[in-house]
């Protein structure tokens, strides 16, 4: 690649290059019609790079535009770096979940690690001081040699940057499924805090201030990577294969130390990661959320390699780069702040009151765009939507209990799923307690860190059944966001916001699209109702392998707030004699489900179905009662069933079990995936008080000191007798042992 | 009593040491860049976790050729208490103050979790407030946590009373001899890939580490006493 050969604004035209770029033949004649002429190859590029659906939202916008982005407590709704919500004291949570599935699927540990960088930076660059993480992953089912390999790196990878800058990994979650078999999900979500008055936004305003380049070195990594995110991974076609940015952490880690402190500086103007799209997005959209204009001296930019052209600088997505606008004149005292921390700051350009992007190189003038061109003028589509025949097929069948032999078995079968199996292989490799303020751990419902210099804490979780979301993606939808929600309420936290990663297939696919827009009318729904308004989030589209989308999977990350951290619970039994409560009946709802899945190897039928209304009332009731203290554990029944929450309330309580008795068909109490239900212990002497909260609520049993699970049915029949042992090492030994490797 | 805490760019676990020692411990302690490095006024250095130059090359292994080693020795050799926990002690044997090496844990992969300890010497400076023998819980976050000495030193190192605490729950890393914590041989230099910041406080995962400290503020206490 050298500037010699590069292909004029006819050839680009005429022998239609934009195309290797990602941009339609429409797309380039509407760029033409803006600007009023060819734009050349540099232009073009900034065009294919704006537009795709990764900076541009161009195909999901009407959908996004269903959310409830407001509230009370948001601060900062969708479209800076990371949403933020008012906690309290002047302070405010600042975060947002990220997809690096593209990447991942290529080159699993630095594909994740970037992931967690990428998402890091969003935050610093509000101001925040990121303080926790939390990931959503998803894998084939570890049969295959390749999912293995993609599982093993991309854990070690998200880990790695995490770690290595000194940021706790609290709370996450992992599914298997071989929709995603050769095509894994890593969505990273970063946490921060911040004081009110330290809130910073991209914006680059003044006439006359600088713009300052400082961080890494610009270099060939990553070209393109917005358009390849928005694109099919050609998994059989190596050659394809773009070069990927690789992370620097321990860089990242003296920017963000850099960047702290230039958010306390009055010569700071705005401030703005280079992410997807690096120079380009973060130069356009500084100024047109201005209402300026951006005029760089690609000369000056520091690059790694040399001859690099003006094209390649603005589509490199080398990481690690921060774009600064500070007061004019006020240039050398932010140089000096950022050699403090070895870093290289330049200045690289200045604002101008044209509105226009501007790009010069070796003295020429080579792009001049409008900026709100590229950064607000994206086509917008209303992508066909149609209802797929599978949907209707699903809606008619009638609700059916897989049919299971032995009940002890199956449970000991369901405990080894690697959904549903132990994560600690996974979560051992974080380190969950750098900067001393985790609560709670990895492996309860949500990770809690404290708020220090209050008695306040933030919970966060991120969840997505994506089995659900497939066969009924509005109900599905729902059912994501209501469970995220209920691991925050056992946590003892109150749901103040939302933030969403919307990984589907390729939207030009009317069933795909039909998905995407059901489900986030379900959101949406439980969104208002659940008072999680949504501050941010990200859309990846088109993950297929081989034209097969995998099933459609928005997850959702919510954090919640705790108003006296000795509200703080957790899902394990805490001691012998407590009475056990389940809340909300089972209907024999198997669709989508564990069982369906383990019995059938597939799923089918109708989903669990949920009233957001009994929802709603059961998630204030029972955090009542823990605000309350009046509860000693609480967890919600997800995949599995009952009887699975019930095994993990034991598994981690040294000596205790439990003894309790259902009603009913013994498959569906047992296994049953009915939702808006939880598994909550009472202090005996506390039994009154507490039922008089949480109305629906109904004792079963209560925590032994036997150390085995023993369910009763109707009759008093013995469903299932084990010890907690037997059980515990099923779930724990399953995932190491389908990668065969040790504990 | 103050305390320095030696930090290096990515030592990012410094804040924790702070926290500690002056909201929980109760001493005086100022986070030291290691461009700094006067030690001179402090009377205890501690070397926090973290991943100093981002680890590379080997942990440590970059630290370990700042200047601020000089000075480290320098202190160390005036008999003051010198600490290094995770990535500090591995900068220790990396400076050649501590002996032995590090390799990657035996499993391949970064760990972290709670560590059960024993303690072996409980007449240093670091560990008198614990009892002989006595079992303690400890946070820990490390890949390259294999504690590795010859057997020769690892003779050495029992027969002058130097394993400060070994490891009672597995070895899953594969340390030398179970070696959790390690003294140099004037018993002023301890180094431990255990994280006792991180348990002294029952909220956020016990209050097992904070004797280790209180140890180090009784020992000086007791020696400065005419000075106090």
């Amino acid at each position: 690649m050298s500037t010699m050969h590069e292909p004029t604004a006819q050839q680009v035209k005429d022998e239609k290059l934009y195309r290797q770029m990602g941009m339609t033949d429409e797309e380039f004649d509407r760029a033409v019609n803006m600007i009023g002429r060819l734009p050349n190859y540099t232009e073009t590029g900034l065009f294919s790079a704006m537009w795709s659906e990764h900076c541009s939202y161009k195909s999901s916008k009407p959908v996004l535009r269903k959310f409830p982005t407001e509230g009370a407590r948001v601060l900062q709704g969708p479209g800076e770096g990371a949403g933020i919500v008012d906690i309290g004291d002047n302070q405010a949570a600042v975060f947002k979940m990220e997809s690096h599935n593209s990447p991942s699927a290529i080159e699993p540990f630095i594909g994740a690690a970037t992931g967690a960088g990428g998402i890091i930076r969003d935050v610093f660059s509000m101001g925040a001081r990121p303080v926790a993480l939390v990931n959503s992953m998803r894998f084939g089912d570890l049969t295959d040699e390749r999912d293995r390999y993609l599982f093993e790196e991309a854990v070690a990878g998200i880990a790695s940057y995490g770690n290595t800058i000194g940021i706790p990994t609290v709370a996450g979650e992992v599914q298997f499924d071989n929709c995603y078999s050769k095509r894994p999900l890593v969505n990273a979500m970063a946490v921060g805090l911040l004081n009110h008055e330290d809130i910073q936004k991209g914006l680059a305003s003044g006439v006359g201030n600088t713009v300052l380049y400082v961080g890494a070195k610009t270099g060939r990594d990553g070209i393109h990577g917005a358009t390849m995110s928005s694109s099919e991974v050609a998994v059989d076609k190596e050659e394809e294969l773009p070069v990927m940015q690789a992370g620097d952490p321990y860089l990242e880690k003296l920017l963000m130390e850099a960047c702290l402190e230039l958010v306390k500086s009055d010569a700071l103007i705005g401030i703005q990661d280079m992410g997807a799209a690096g120079l380009t997005s973060s130069s356009a959209e500084m100024a047109s959320k201005a209402g300026y204009g951006v005029e760089l001296n690609l000369d000056l930019v520091p690059q790694r390699e040399e001859g690099m052209t003006a094209y390649e600088m603005m589509l490199s997505e080398s990481q690690e780069r921060m774009l600064v606008v500070v007061k004019q004149g006020r240039e050398q005292e932010i140089i000096d702040l950022c050699k403090k921390y070895g870093l290289e700051a330049v200045a690289i350009g200045k604002v101008t009151d044209d509105k226009m992007l501007r790009l010069t190189h070796k003295g020429e003038v080579v792009a001049e765009i409008l900026a709100d061109t590229l950064a607000e003028d994206a086509p917008v589509y209303h992508k066909k939507s149609e209802e797929p025949a599978y949907f209707s097929e699903f809606q008619a069948m009638d609700n059916e209990e897989p049919a299971v032999g032995d009940l002890k078995e199956t449970l000991s079968a369901l405990l080894q799923r690697p959904t549903i199996a132990s994560k600690e292989w996974v979560y051992s490799q974080f380190d969950s307690q750098a900067r001393t303020n985790t609560v709670v751990a990895p492996g309860s419902s949500a990770g809690v860190i404290r708020v220090r210099g209050t008695n306040k804490g933030l919970a966060m979780t991120a969840d997505c059944n994506s089995r659900y979301i497939y066969l009924d993606p509005k109900t599905g939808g729902k059912i994501a966001v209501a469970e995220a929600a209920r691991n925050l309420i056992c946590s003892g936290a109150e749901p103040i916001a939302a933030t969403d990663c919307l990984n589907f297939g390729s939207p030009d696919k009317p069933e795909v699209f039909w998905q995407i827009e059901k489900s986030a009318d379900g959101i949406a729904v439980a969104c208002r109702t659940l008072n999680a308004p949504i501050i941010g989030g990200n859309v990846s589209m088109s993950n297929e392998v081989n034209g097969v989308p995998v099933y459609p999977t928005p997850t959702m990350g919510l954090v919640g707030l705790i108003h006296d951290l000795s509200q703080v619970t957790t899902t394990s039994f805490k001691q012998a004699g407590d009475a056990i409560y389940l809340i909300g009946d089972a209907e024999t709802e198997f669709g989508g489900s564990e069982l369906q899945q383990m019995v059938h190897g597939k799923i089918f039928g109708k989903v669990p179905a949920i009233d957001l209304e009994v929802e709603a009332t059961r998630q204030k009731a029972l955090l009542k009662a823990i605000q309350s203290k009046l509860v000693q554990s609480a967890t919600d029944l997800s995949e599995g069933g009952f009887a699975v929450a019930l095994c993990e309330k034991a598994f981690d309580a040294e000596g205790l079990g439990a003894e309790v008795t259902i009603k009913g068909s013994a498959v569906t109490a047992l296994f049953s995936e009915t939702q808006s239900r939880f598994l909550v212990t009472v202090k005996e002497e506390l039994t009154t008080a507490f039922e008089a909260i949480v109305q629906d609520a109904v004792q079963i049993g209560t925590v032994t000191n036997q150390n085995k699970i023993v369910i009763k049915g109707d009759n008093d029949t013995v469903l299932i007798d084990g010890t907690v042992e037997e059980f515990r090492s099923a779930w724990k030994g399953a995932i190491p042992c389908l990668l065969n490797s040790e504990a | 009593m103050r305390f320095a805490i030696l930090s290096f760019p990515g030592s990012s676990c410094d804040v924790d040491m702070y926290h500690a020692l002056v909201d929980i411990v109760g001493v005086g302690a100022e986070i030291i860049s290691h461009q700094e490095a006067d030690l001179n006024n402090f009377d205890a250095v501690v070397i926090p976790t973290g991943a100093s130059y981002g680890d590379y090359l080997r942990p440590g292994a970059l630290a370990q050729s700042s200047k601020s080693i000089d000075s480290l020795k320098a202190f160390a050799a005036t008999g003051k208490p010198v600490l290094g926990v995770g990535n500090g002690f591995q900068i220790l044997v990396e400076a050649g103050i501590l002996p032995g090496a590090f390799l990657r844990n035996k499993g391949l992969k970064f760990r972290s979790g709670n560590a059960k300890l024993a303690v072996q010497n409980s007449t240093s400076t670091f560990t008198s407030i614990y009892e002989q023998g006595q079992h303690i819980t400890l946070p820990f976050a490390h890949e390259y946590g294999n504690y590795y000495v010859d057997a020769d030193t690892a003779e050495q190192l029992k027969e002058q009373n130097r394993i400060a605490f070994t490891y009672e729950d597995g070895n899953p890393d594969g340390s030398v001899e179970r070696i959790a914590g390690v003294l140099n041989e004037e018993g002023n230099v301890l180094g431990m890939m255990s994280l006792p910041e991180r348990a002294v406080e029952e909220i956020i995962g016990g209050t097992e580490g904070l004797p280790l400290f209180r140890s180090i503020l009784k020992n000086w206490s007791e020696k400065n006493v005419n000075h106090a």
